[in-house]
């Protein structure tokens, strides 16, 4: 049961890792081609995407990011564990 | 400010502790051309840069080594994992032992520990951006020859994936000095 949550947490984690790589490539590349509407647009669909699966990623293991971004259940759930270099792939 | 996401960039895996790896690929963690020696030169030239854009790309890039700084530490992480002290000493990390135990720290792969001298920041965006260039293609080929010291699969492909950030940030570099170069001229028409 617990390799089964793991699994799952897994998939999600790295879906998240993929549409983020994509917004970090968008972001960069946007930096010096300011004007580049299709990077742009591309930019911001990604952003959409990647924070529906950033919200559903929170509501089951907590939040991912700390200082105000995201809110968290009871009880405050920011501190637990798996830490990212403690997590197995 | 800067705000912490709690999750690696790129998934990191290894498929078995390896010392002799974990000693090499510290060179990345506090190296001269390493992932914090990027990430404070970035971060800290940025302040004199003459342009929103220059300024822009160097906080981005800046940013995203800290999280390459973090897979780093990962990779180390989990190849020194549950290895026994005499196991650290028969790979030559016996001296990081005796002051760190298995701990982290920012040393090369020679145990000399990190220093600002690594790095520069002349207050001249042209010298500086070229500073950068040179640490990304530096950077690639520290990592081509990690590439060649592994036959673990899943290192490789960690490390590939960081390999491939030097070349993406070095056309960024590239494109940001152009664009200097271009407002510096623009200036000297009087």
């Amino acid at each position: 049961m617990e390799d089964i949550r793991l699994q799952e947490r897994v998939r999600l984690l790295r879906a998240i890792q993929e549409l983020e790589f994509a917004a970090v490539e968008w972001n960069l590349f946007l930096d010096t081609h300011p004007d580049n509407r299709e990077a742009l647009e591309a930019y911001n669909a990604t952003v959409a995407r990647l924070n529906e699966l950033k919200r559903e990623y929170e509501a089951a293991y907590g939040p991912l990011v700390h200082f105000g971004l995201s809110p968290s259940a009871y009880p405050w759930r920011w501190t637990d564990g798996p830490w990212p270099w403690e997590i197995e792939y | 400010m800067w705000l912490y996401e709690k999750k690696l960039q790129y998934p990191v895996r290894v498929s078995k502790p390896d010392v002799r790896m974990a000693k090499y690929l510290m060179t990345q963690y506090g190296g001269p051309d390493g992932e914090l020696s990027a990430a404070l030169r970035y971060l800290n030239q940025r302040y004199t840069m003459p342009t929103d854009r220059a300024k822009g790309v160097l906080t981005d890039i800046g940013t995203e080594e800290l999280a390459h700084l973090e897979m780093i530490a990962t990779m180390v992480y989990k190849l020194l994992k549950g290895v026994p002290a005499e196991e650290l000493r028969r790979h030559d990390l016996g001296t990081h032992y005796a002051m760190h135990d298995s701990a982290l720290f920012l040393t090369d792969a020679s145990g000399v520990p990190w220093t600002a001298a690594y790095i520069q920041a002349h207050g001249d965006p042209v010298a500086d951006l070229h500073e950068d260039l040179a640490a990304e293609q530096k950077a690639r080929a520290t990592y081509e020859h990690l590439i060649r010291l592994t036959d673990d699969p899943d290192l490789k492909d960690g490390l590939r994936f960081l390999r491939e950030r030097e070349i993406v940030h070095f056309q960024r570099f590239g494109e940001t000095l152009d664009h200097v170069h271009g407002y510096l001229t623009s200036k000297k028409v009087f």
